[in-house]
């Protein structure tokens, strides 16, 4: 009896706005999908999207970037570096055939823990539809893992 | 070698009742540097604390991990706690296992197998913790106060007389705001000005406020302790030096059918205007989208011509005023829905279809009919009036689910004003349930019906229409078995829902604090930081929070200007080490940075500065980035700006960052 793959999903969010709303999710008791493990930022802005690349890399199917509504930064801006930096981003993966529909970028507010709620679940649904991410898994990075490391530790 | 201490807290049984706290702390202890891990019922409490003291003691651990609550509620304490151990107090970090983990799923091996995955990601996250030491920066001691209504009034006095500077920023030409259009104020039926308007004047008096009516905040930048604000003042077209007052201007002024805002809309002002008789400055301003000389290109002067010192002057422009404050409080007040919202009560079309400020200013003695409640229509003096309690509040339908809190009370407080004016009178009102919680509240309302005979119908209004005449009031009593009711009213009055300000989204961009999405802006912590915003350095007072009374706006004012004070009590503050810093090593590589700046270009608050490297002789060896770790509030945008990794965030680092993503996925779990 073949099991249903749940997909593993990684959030990258914000303190303040997705951080909270997903606390608020919490203290409103709303239930959703067990898949997500959320990465804690300070800001969007501060998100490095080779992390993204290394969560892939780590066994993710599907990650979640989610930070303040434009114009409600907690720094004023850093959303929208991040959005602009998305932005490029993507626009690479795509060129290199990578699929993007495994990255969903979304705005979850502090007062929004049922958006956030229905964000993880949706997520799940389609990555879990998508499938397990093995073209990426079963590539083999034994040799650049080191140096991987060792570069983004540095 | 990292020896890590790992504590799982049952929080009772909010996390317990669906995590399988011993499987996690009995796992937890097998991941690699964990040296001790435990579970315990109440982690926060003094014995919990106590057990990570000891255990740490113990156990000579070099961090620690409290699998618990959101960082955001108990990070501090627990941090506390490890300071107290004898180390430094960055070494502990949160897991969330509540918020995120056992108060949104179901008991499951699922849900222990998340908790133990956040737990494990903060252990990795530990392993890469630096000490952190705090960082002091110097406080300006003035405060700006943002709303000159009653929340403003009393912060900006309760800070000025503990003696700081406070400068107070009012849109309108007065202070006094809504309070000072209210008739008389329940439970007591004293008069709104008199309470009010003392303390106007003490406001404009007080040596340590500065007063700028007319006047908006631009934008705000600078964070707690040391906020650089820019105010728009508004050309008021008048100079207040030369202006004494005296009303010459507004008395000969002929453009004089400007709907009233002080009287909502009930009567008439003219272009240059006090907007009432007790405005505080009491002193005119020329509404320029209404005045003839601007509208019209010069065509009247009259109010130059007529002013007896030249204090009129077309010519003036706005002006940006740049202050440096420490503390903002904000307390930009409220709106209410008018009648126009309502397409069963006739869209706002029929003028006896009032909403209660109107009703206040109509009973107010200082109000277009000089106190006596006659309708809008034809002037008469209403023999049945209707209200209607819950006009839009507490309606999905309308997108307003909230109870506006003020409305029962105002309602039988309008009824009773009506009926102690007009004997003969007949009173009814529409309620789905009342709300009196409060000092002398219910008393208030059950004296309101069984004293002053209103009729009290439970039930809600489907529509209004006119008849002959008459206001057809058709509703539901659902207490005399859903019986349908329709009252022939000559005056509906409908207590509106409260709103937030129109402007509201864009004063929170501008202070960077959170709003719900009702745009009442948000506290820090329902219960336990009702005055914060999330933004330090920022208090919210009065109804810009949520619909409040005066005596509630009053109570949260002082609570906001205490806050205020006790920020300037030190002259330093301390802040979260949580700052960016560029890597520096021994000659002759000095930094990786290699002077590109991006990270000044992306940085919100022009924390990145240029430092000249030199030798010995004075020769320019290169330029690279750093922090002014004042300026700093720590966004971390920069960190991932840079092209080569020169510059990292204390607390959020790359290192941190990479290893609980590396931590979090493909761990056995067994």
């Amino acid at each position: 009896m073949a099991e249903t793959f749940e997909p593993k999903i990684v959030a990258f969010v914000c303190n303040w706005c997705t951080y909270a709303g997903a606390d608020l999710a919490g203290t409103s008791r709303t239930k959703y999908e067990t898949n997500v493990r959320i990465i804690r930022f300070p800001c969007t802005g501060r998100i490095d999207f080779m992390l993204l690349i290394k969560a892939f890399q780590n066994g993710a199917d599907g990650i979640i970037v989610s930070g303040c509504h434009p114009n409600d930064c907690h720094y004023t801006s850093g959303n929208f570096h991040a959005r602009r930096r998305w932005m490029v981003f993507k626009s690479m993966l795509e060129f290199m055939g990578f699929p993007t529909e495994r990255i969903t970028f979304s705005w979850v507010s502090a007062a929004e823990g049922k958006k956030w709620a229905d964000l993880v679940n949706e997520t799940t649904d389609s990555v879990r539809a998508l499938g397990s991410f093995t073209d990426y898994k079963n590539l083999d990075f034994s040799q650049f893992n080191q140096m991987d490391h060792e570069a983004i530790a540095r | 070698m990292a020896r890590i201490g790992v504590f799982i807290c049952h929080c009772g049984e909010n996390i317990s009742a669906t995590v399988d706290v011993d499987k996690v702390a009995r796992l937890a202890g097998k991941l690699s540097g964990v040296a001790y891990s435990v579970d315990y019922k109440y982690m926060c409490s003094d014995p919990g604390q106590t057990l990570i003291v000891d255990a740490i003691k113990e156990h000579k651990l070099t961090g620690i991990v409290v699998g618990a609550c959101s960082p955001r509620m108990h990070e501090g304490t627990f941090r506390k706690a490890a300071e107290k151990a004898g180390i430094n107090p960055y070494f502990c970090e949160m897991a969330n296992i509540r918020e995120h983990c056992s108060w949104v799923h179901p008991k499951s091996d699922e849900t222990t197998r998340k908790a133990l995955d956040i737990v494990r990601t903060m252990v990795e996250k530990v392993k890469n913790d630096t000490a952190l030491y705090p960082i002091k920066v110097p406080i300006t001691k003035t405060a700006l106060v943002i709303g000159g209504g009653i929340a403003g009034i009393q912060a900006a006095l309760d800070i000025a007389n503990a003696g700081h500077q406070v400068i107070m920023v009012e849109k309108s030409p007065s202070i006094g705001g809504h309070m000072s259009q209210l008739s008389e104020t329940f439970p007591t039926l004293d008069c709104s000005q008199c309470i009010l308007t003392p303390r106007m004047v003490e406001v404009a008096q007080h040596p340590n406020i500065t007063l700028h009516t007319f006047a908006t905040v631009e934008d705000v930048s600078g964070f707690i302790g040391n906020f650089d604000v820019n105010i728009r003042l508004k050309a008021k077209s008048v100079d207040f030096e030369k202006c004494t007052g005296c009303g010459s201007c507004w008395q000969k002024c002929p453009s004089k059918k400007i709907p009233d805002e002080f009287n909502a809309g009930m009567s008439f002002r003219t272009a240059i205007y006090t907007p009432f008789p007790q405005a505080v400055p009491n002193k005119p301003v020329i509404d320029r989208a209404n005045c003839t000389w601007f509208t019209k290109d010069g065509k009247c002067g009259v109010c130059a011509k007529i002013c007896p010192t030249g204090a009129i002057d077309y010519t003036k422009e706005d002006e940006i005023l740049n202050i440096k404050v420490g503390a903002i409080v904000t307390a930009t007040g409220f709106d209410i829905k008018h009648s126009d919202f309502f397409p069963e009560y006739g869209y706002g079309k029929h003028p006896d279809i009032i909403d209660g400020l109107q009703f206040e200013r109509l009973a107010s003695a200082s109000g277009p009919t000089g106190g006596e409640i006659r309708r809008p229509s034809d002037g008469k003096i209403p023999e049945t009036v209707v209200f209607l309690a819950c006009a839009g509040s507490r309606d999905k339908a309308k997108g307003i689910e909230y109870c506006s809190k003020i409305c029962c009370m105002y309602t039988a407080k309008h009824a009773m004003l009506y009926k102690h004016k007009n004997h003969h009178g007949k009173a009814h009102v529409f309620y789905m349930d009342i709300r009196s919680a409060g000092k002398s509240y219910d008393e208030f309302v059950r004296r309101a019906i069984e004293e002053d005979d209103v009729n009290y119908i439970r039930g809600r209004v489907s529509k209004i229409y006119e008849k002959n005449g008459k206001l057809m009031v058709v509703g539901v009593d659902t207490l005399l078995g859903a019986k349908p009711v329709t009252i022939e009213a000559d005056l509906v009055v409908l207590a509106t829902a409260v709103v937030a300000n129109e402007d509201a989204e864009s004063v929170a961009q501008k202070l960077h604090i959170s709003y719900d999405k009702h745009k009442f802006f948000a506290e820090a912590h329902p219960k336990l930081k009702p005055v914060e915003t999330n933004t330090a350095g920022i208090t919210l007072a009065g109804a810009c929070q949520s619909a409040k009374d005066i005596p509630e706006t009053v109570a949260q004012a002082s609570a906001a200007a205490a806050k205020t004070i006790i920020l300037f009590s030190g002259n330093e503050l301390t802040r979260e080490p949580v700052v960016a810093i560029v890597n520096r090593s021994a000659a002759p590589v000095f930094t990786t940075c290699t002077g590109c700046f991006l990270c000044q270009e992306v940085c919100p608050y022009q924390a990145i500065e240029r430092e000249e490297i030199r030798d010995r002789a004075g020769n320019l060896l290169m330029n690279a980035a750093k922090v002014n770790a004042g300026l700093c509030q720590g966004c971390g945008t920069c960190v991932a700006m840079c092209r080569n990794k020169s510059i990292d965030l204390q607390g959020f680092s790359n290192q941190q960052m990479l290893s609980e993503v590396m931590g979090l996925l493909n761990v056995p779990f067994e």
